[in-house]
């Protein structure tokens, strides 16, 4: 039926590795940070969109052709690509970059990555997280969706594709926004972050982790991709600070004493 | 530590009037805000964005996207919301739905139409899905869900679930910010005069078509600026215990209602009452937090609550040790109990 195969959806998949989401943080002596010799792992929403990605295909054989997940960072942003690999990616990118990124150049770089794997397979769909749990800035994905002029389906905990991974197919997508869902229609190529209820994510068995070691990783330098200016920072932090301290632990014995308190303080 | 709250407190709370900008007019902010509307009112955090926008100084104009029917009440409403000088009203069916592809074109053309120097909004489901790619259009790094004002460049905004505070210092030619309702008093919706001014649509095509809505019905107050939220976690164990011993609890309090994520993924509570990190951001006078334990992610989403009150059966639970009054019992006995005698 389908004139080639070349069509089919390449989907792209960017992960950041974050410090781990059960790790107490602790503010940095110089104030300018947090204390980052700590375990990291691959941010939960990136997580699920990479399960999303691998899920799509086991849905829709015929639909997705590639799965390529990305991430941009030091080195060490290989292991959370290696996990990815693990949960089921076809190929992995690292686009090297030694000092920390604003969103805004994220998007630069990840909107750098589709434009040069045009030619070659070209990328349809981007799943991102919805944010990521260390700046918690919820920008990327939509960022990315504007420099490409991409239709977005922001916080999404459902999505249906409608064809084969074509352009122009329909997707469905059931988004979680304030109040409870809304369902939009849209179309591909689209740009997708995912909310923490649209899947739970698989963990990589050992036969898969040791698979993963074989695939390919392509790595890209900020030079490669043209983008030596473009990903200059743009805020400056002036000082990272713990928040205000609460006093809590006291405790009351039952719960006429329990009112009492409360009335004393005006809250009920 | 105390230096460091006090600063917090009165520089995200502060009634207005206590820190009119003498220099404001030296200042050259000159701000878009956006405003959220639905079914024809305002949303509260919009008013809460512009209390924090008038902290920049300068002249605030109110843009107001909507479809025809609507977008002249809101209008209307948003011209008597005190501290706006001028409401841009746009009016075309693609903004029915506040969807991104349309509305990031018509901010940025605006900004760069009228040259302002921030653009400010709530950091809302809407907000964090249409700001940041008005944000790219204009080649801004947007700063996400601000908790105070330091400057007209200089924001501070919670990082890693709220566990540290960042101050940062833009350098873009526009700002752009989303901020944290709670976090900003609500500028009030009368005593505002200001002018209206229609402005051209353009063409911003899009591919996506808003399908329907599965709005959670409820007669409590919003949970997101209730002044008291009663919150349930896993230990309610099932939807049918979260609706005999939360609910009634909730409506003898005039609360919302809140649950954890643990409550919410095993479908004890509807994914729209959920508060931490990934949810709801509340900051109530009262939050009653009824068997849950206070994961990080919780905790980021209610600890600047005024006081916080945990039941938990568990004396070690994390949650106590933020609580202003904590109460080790058996959440079957103690609410029930709690709920009668009020």
């Amino acid at each position: 039926m389908r004139a080639s195969l070349v069509n089919q959806l390449r989907v792209l998949v960017p992960v950041k590795r974050t410090i781990d989401y059960a790790v107490k943080i602790r503010v940095a002596s110089d104030g300018k940070g947090v204390d980052t010799n700590v375990q990291h792992s691959m941010n939960p929403f990136d997580e699920i969109a990479v399960e999303e990605a691998v899920r799509l295909r086991e849905r829709n054989k015929e639909a997705v052709k590639r799965i390529t997940v990305m991430s941009a960072g030091p080195a060490k942003s290989q292991d959370v690509l290696r996990t990815a690999l693990a949960m089921g990616a076809d190929d992995a990118i690292h686009v090297d970059v030694p000092g920390p990124l604003e969103p805004l150049a994220v998007s630069k770089i990840l909107r750098a990555v589709v434009d040069k794997e045009a030619g070659e397979d070209e990328i349809g769909m981007v799943l991102l997280g919805k944010q990521a749990i260390d700046d918690d800035a919820s920008q990327t994905g939509q960022m990315l969706a504007g420099l490409l002029k991409w239709p977005q389906a922001t916080f999404a905990s459902k999505l249906e594709l409608e064809g084969k991974g074509d352009k122009g197919d329909k997707v469905r997508v059931t988004r979680e926004v304030d109040g409870g869902l809304a369902i939009v229609e849209t179309t591909v190529p689209l740009v997708l972050t995912t909310d923490l209820r649209l899947n739970e994510p698989r963990y990589a068995s050992l036969p898969n982790i040791m698979k993963a070691k074989k695939k390919k990783m392509t790595k890209y330098t900020v030079a490669d991709l043209g983008l030596e200016k473009d990903i200059e920072p743009r805020l400056e932090t002036l000082k990272v600070a713990e928040p205000p301290k609460r006093e809590g632990g006291a405790k009351v014995e039952n719960v006429d004493e329990l009112i009492a308190k409360l009335k004393e303080a005006g809250r009920i | 530590m105390l230096a460091v709250r006090s600063m917090f407190r009165a520089g995200s709370r502060a009634a207005v009037p206590l820190r009119t900008f003498a220099t404001s007019s030296s200042r050259n902010a000159n701000t878009l805000l956006f405003v959220e509307h639905k079914k024809g009112a305002i949303n509260p955090a919009s008013l809460s964005a512009l209390t924090a926008a008038q902290k920049l100084g300068g002249e605030i104009h109110a843009l107001v996207a909507g479809s025809p029917s609507e977008a002249k009440s809101v209008a209307e409403a948003a011209a008597k919301v005190s501290g706006i000088a001028k409401v841009l009203v746009s009016t075309s069916e693609a903004f029915a739905n506040q969807l991104s592809e349309p509305l990031a074109p018509l901010i940025q053309s605006l900004v760069e139409a009228h040259s302002y120097t921030h653009v400010v909004a709530g950091h809302t489901a809407v907000g964090r899905d249409v700001i940041p790619r008005a944000a790219v259009l204009l080649d801004a790094s947007q700063v996400s869900d601000i908790v105070a004002v330091e400057g007209e460049d200089t924001f501070v905004r919670p990082i890693y679930a709220g566990n540290a505070l960042a101050t940062v210092k833009s350098s873009d030619k526009i700002k752009v910010v989303t901020v944290r309702g709670t976090a900003f008093d609500a500028a009030s919706a009368e005593g505002g005069s200001a002018s209206t001014e229609e402005v051209d649509a353009g063409e911003a095509p899009t591919p996506t078509r808003f399908i329907e809505e599965q709005v959670s019905e409820s007669t409590r107050p919003d949970l997101a600026t209730a002044a008291r939220v009663v919150s349930g976690g896993r230990a309610l164990k099932s939807a049918e215990g979260f609706a005999k011993y939360i609910e009634p609890l909730a409506d003898k309090l005039h609360a919302a209602v809140g649950a954890s994520r643990a409550a919410v993924d095993a479908g004890y509570a509807d994914n729209a009452l959920q508060v931490g990190q990934t949810g709801k951001i509340v900051a109530p006078e009262l939050y009653v937090a009824v068997g849950i334990s206070g994961a990080i992610q919780h905790l980021a989403g209610m600890k600047d609550s005024k006081t916080i009150v945990a039941i938990n059966k568990d004396p070690e639970a994390p949650i106590f040790q933020i609580a202003d009054l904590g109460l080790v019992a058996d959440l079957y006995e103690a609410v029930p109990e709690m709920t009668e005698k009020l």
